[in-house]
């Protein structure tokens, strides 16, 4: 018979005063700023009475441009956080040389798990959904997504495992498993503490918001196109977003499943990945890589929409090989299914899978070998204006071949068993993520932050960030794949080898130089607010785009456009603007119509309000608190199905006064660039 | 004139493949919802088709505990499977009468889908609390564990459906069929008959081949 649990444990399931690391003062000292921070900008808020304007505008929204926004300021935010554990990890490792370093092996452990996981999971995801969210219905000349509701319940879903990540750091313990959780280590019986629930149930929260969101962009992108928006004429961005939530929608159940089944191991005594009664390990390696890869292309894939809209814009030219593009694209999007197994060659699957294995991530590379030169093309012969944008697209093609090609080595199953989980490997994802999707979010950022609020970004600043964190990434990452080449493994707390340790010092110095580019990031962001008047973008094209996302105003009113725009070609907006000089067509004057829009809802931040309740209860066996949280989710649902009014109307009159503004200066600046 | 014509079908075609196809716009809200609603069900047939997989993998992996053959009984299963194809054909029933807007029908074929719902539930649980009840639970082996995720995860689906089933006919009753109503209604129907393609999966893979064994 089981003992009747206590009062306290049926209140409070495991949850007590030593889940608080009283003892550990990082982690003490860093959650509590964090908590004043927090708090101070709560008070600013409700001081200044901001909460009603934020509520109104902002939390409830339904708006996939404020969305999409909130999704890049997550992840900006948990930027600043991954980068944080980064930082304490180069330190550990350039001096923990024959000595203990200064953080503790079960803090090292818990730093380079979450170091992986908020990288991965709410930084990278969040950042490239949020430009998705923000650019695709605009250069698809539509009004919202397909469910914008919805997009709004995922995006809070996404912050609540982001939260719970967090609250790890001052209430119990994150995984010390690394950022995948490998079993049979976090099994209850090697990681009996709460750190592996934490990751497991923040990941499942998250990762539904992250479905939701594939599934949105999914629809939007193949049923809400505007008029005459061929399939063939959609803006690469428009096509890599299709293939990447595809991704997606294929992928994050597997995820999902899989957690689902370490998290019945762990409480329920299930046998599937156990080392007892026939559980099988290594199916969890490869279920969570069937997952795993196409996550890698879940995020690149983006970027790649992102360097092409850039390099093309930028370069003033029609992105060469359009055709060559999407089909590239797709491919990627297939075949990134079939290379899962080269993430564990070392498994013993034996020489005829590892080699098919091996030739299919070989294969990989062509499709993307065909983006490279398609991109290079289109720089070729281009009128080049090397804006902030393009410096981090021409950074990334450098740094993401490089990346690449080891990539290309590392698939060859003989130099993998060399190599594997080594810092060369370490080194090697580094630099395609950073080169690649990071790169390739912040030229995003600079390149679409005109758009979402009216003003650019200060070049100057914008350029010093490029360059120290271009630098930095390279005298950070060189010296990892040397340490690997010279047998250093990951994820090493300490270490004896006399000949790692200078390219450690390197690394650590390298990282020094990316804080810089961080802080340069941070402060052009200040500087281009105080001198917003200056760099105000009235026009709506400040880059001379060729996409219907500048159609339109800097921001752009709530229903995007006044008149869903008539698509008649590859380029839609430079093609519009060619037709504008030579026939005038936009002196016509136009005929406005109401317009019907979604009405804001809180749905998604009360179901995320209960989201975390539950994600913390089942974290900590609090069952009651699990019972209720489930209860609120499905009662907001409810509430939301029973609402009779899901839409309100723009009256003409208001959507015209909107437009005239705009239309004005677009003209005015169409008129002038036909009288050159 | 016949310069510009030429000019335009080279603009609106640039590849020269002939024919051009002007995309007419947004789709409806309804086509929206279901295509949509279509997208989410093939992800979480993906899912499922994970923990088909882990079955796979783990089927013959007993410990010494009792095998398939020893623990399915195929009478059981004969009637849930009855049941569960009976409901799909009286939901099709419920969705024809909501098309055409018919109360009664419609409430007569969701309140028959519930019961049927509700009889393969309560047989399947009685088969696991029989399992756990004879020292067969999850934790007995591998075998057991993908048994009871693969099924229950099914289970737990018909559950939702139950739960969704019942606040639709509030909503019919509390709303009536307006636009938004009946394009929930219609995706219900497409998860409850989803569901019922993934019971036949499992039938298949886990009581029929597993009755052999």
């Amino acid at each position: 018979m089981p003992a009747v649990p206590t009062v306290e444990a049926t209140m409070l399931g495991k949850l007590d005063w030593s889940a608080i690391p009283f003892d550990q003062p990082i982690p003490l000292v860093a959650g509590a700023v964090v908590l004043v921070a927090i708090l101070g900008v709560l008070i600013w808020v409700v001081v200044k009475g901001h909460l009603p304007y934020l509520w109104h505008e902002w939390i409830t929204s339904v708006d996939h441009k404020r969305i999409g926004v909130m999704y890049i300021l997550l992840a900006s935010v948990m930027l600043l956080r991954g980068g944080s554990d980064a930082i304490m990890m180069r330190i550990q490792q350039a001096v923990a040389y024959q000595s203990q370093g200064y953080l503790p092996p079960e803090h090292y452990n818990q730093i380079f798990s979450a170091h992986g996981t908020i990288m991965i999971f709410f930084v990278a995801m969040p950042f490239v959904i949020g430009l998705m969210n923000l650019v695709v219905p605009l250069q698809l000349g539509v009004r919202d997504v397909a469910f914008p509701t919805l997009n709004s319940v995922g995006f809070w879903l996404t912050a609540t495992g982001a939260l719970l990540v967090n609250l790890s750091l001052v209430i119990g313990e994150f995984a010390r498993t690394g950022w995948l959780a490998f079993p049979p280590l976090s099994e209850l019986s090697y990681s009996p503490g709460v750190g592996v629930d934490y990751y497991a149930w923040s990941l499942q929260i998250s990762g539904v918001g992250t479905l939701v969101a594939g599934i949105n962009l999914v629809t939007t992108v193949l049923k809400l196109r505007t008029k005459g928006m061929n399939y063939l004429r959609m803006p690469m961005f428009c096509w890599t977003t299709l293939a990447s939530n595809l991704l997606i929608v294929a992928a994050f159940p597997i995820l999902t499943a899989t957690l689902a089944m370490l998290l019945l191991d762990r409480y329920l005594g299930f046998h599937f990945f156990t080392n007892e009664a026939g559980g099988n390990v290594m199916m969890f390696m490869n279920l969570i890589w069937a997952w795993g890869h196409p996550e890698v292309y879940i995020l690149v894939l983006p970027a790649f929409g992102i360097f092409s809209e850039v390099v093309s814009t930028f370069s003033g030219k029609a992105l060469f090989g359009y055709r060559s593009m999407v089909l590239a694209t797709m491919a990627i999007c297939v075949i990134s299914f079939m290379v899962w197994l080269h993430h564990f060659f070392t498994m013993g699957a034996g020489p005829d899978v590892n080699a098919i294995f091996g030739i299919a991530s070989m294969i990989i590379a062509i499709p993307t070998g065909v983006k490279i030169y398609n991109w290079l093309f289109t720089m070729y012969g281009g009128r080049i204006r090397f804006a902030t944008p393009m410096l981090w697209s021409v950074g990334f093609m450098v740094t993401f071949i490089i990346g690449g090609l080891t990539g290309v080595l590392l698939a060859v199953p003989p130099a993998d068993f060399m190599l594997h989980n080594s810092m060369f490997l370490v080194a090697h994802f580094h630099n395609v993520i950073i080169g690649g999707v990071l790169f390739g979010a912040f030229a995003g950022f600079e390149y679409w932050f005109p758009k979402a609020f009216g003003f650019r970004l200060d070049e100057r600043w914008g350029k010093a960030a490029f360059w120290f964190t271009f630098l930095g990434f390279f005298v950070t990452f060189i010296p990892l794949y040397v340490a690997g080449m010279l047998g250093m493994t990951r994820r090493m707390q300490h270490y004896d080898v006399a000949a790692w340790r200078p390219w450690m010092i390197v690394a650590a110095f390298g990282m020094a130089v990316l804080t810089i580019g961080v802080i340069c990031q941070i402060l052009q962001l200040v500087v281009s607010i105080r001198n917003r008047e200056a760099l105000r973008d009235r026009t709506g094209d400040p880059w001379d785009g060729r996409s219907l996302e500048w159609a339109t105003s800097s921001p752009p009113p709530v229903f995007n456009f006044a008149f869903n725009p008539d698509v008649r070609g590859e380029d839609a907006y430079w093609d519009m603007k060619a037709r504008a000089r030579q026939q005038s067509l936009e002196h016509d004057a136009p005929e406005y119509r109401d317009i019907e829009m979604p009405r804001n809802s809180p749905t998604g931040f009360v179901c995320a309000f209960f989201a975390t309740i539950m994600g913390f209860a089942l974290i900590w066996h609090i069952w009651w608190m699990v019972i209720l949280g489930g209860l609120g989710a499905f009662a907001t649902f409810v509430v939301f199905a029973w609402r009779d009014h899901d839409e309100y109307v723009i009256p003409a009159e208001e959507v015209a006064r909107i437009d005239r503004v705009n239309l004005e200066e677009r003209r005015s600046l169409v008129s002038m660039a036909g009288a050159i | 004139m016949s310069m510009t014509a030429t000019a335009g079908r080279a603009r609106a075609d640039p590849h020269h493949i002939g024919v051009v196809i002007e995309h007419p716009g947004p789709a409806s809200k309804r086509i929206v919802t279901a295509y949509g609603f279509w997208v989410f069900l093939l992800s979480d047939i993906v899912m499922f088709s994970c923990f088909f997989a882990a079955y796979a993998v783990l089927s013959g992996q007993t410990a010494g505990g009792p095998k398939g053959s020893e623990i399915f009984e195929q009478g059981n299963v004969a009637i849930e499977t009855v049941c569960l194809l009976l409901s799909s054909f009286t939901c099709g029933m419920a969705s024809i009468a909501a098309d055409v807007r018919n109360r009664f029908w419609f409430y007569l074929g969701m309140a028959v889908t519930c019961v049927l719902g509700v009889i393969f539930l309560v047989i399947e649980f009685r088969e696991f609390a029989d399992l756990v009840a004879r020292g067969y639970g999850p934790s007995r082996s591998a075998f057991l564990t993908a048994f009871f995720s693969l099924v229950g995860c099914h289970g737990l689906h018909v559950t939702a459906g139950v739960l969704w089933l019942l606040t639709m006919m509030a909503q019919v009753f509390a709303k009536g069929f307006r636009a938004d109503v009946l394009r929930r209604m219609m995706c219900f129907a497409l998860f409850w008959h989803a569901l019922d393609i993934i019971w036949v999966g499992v039938f298949s893979v886990v009581y029929l081949l597993g009755s052999g064994v």
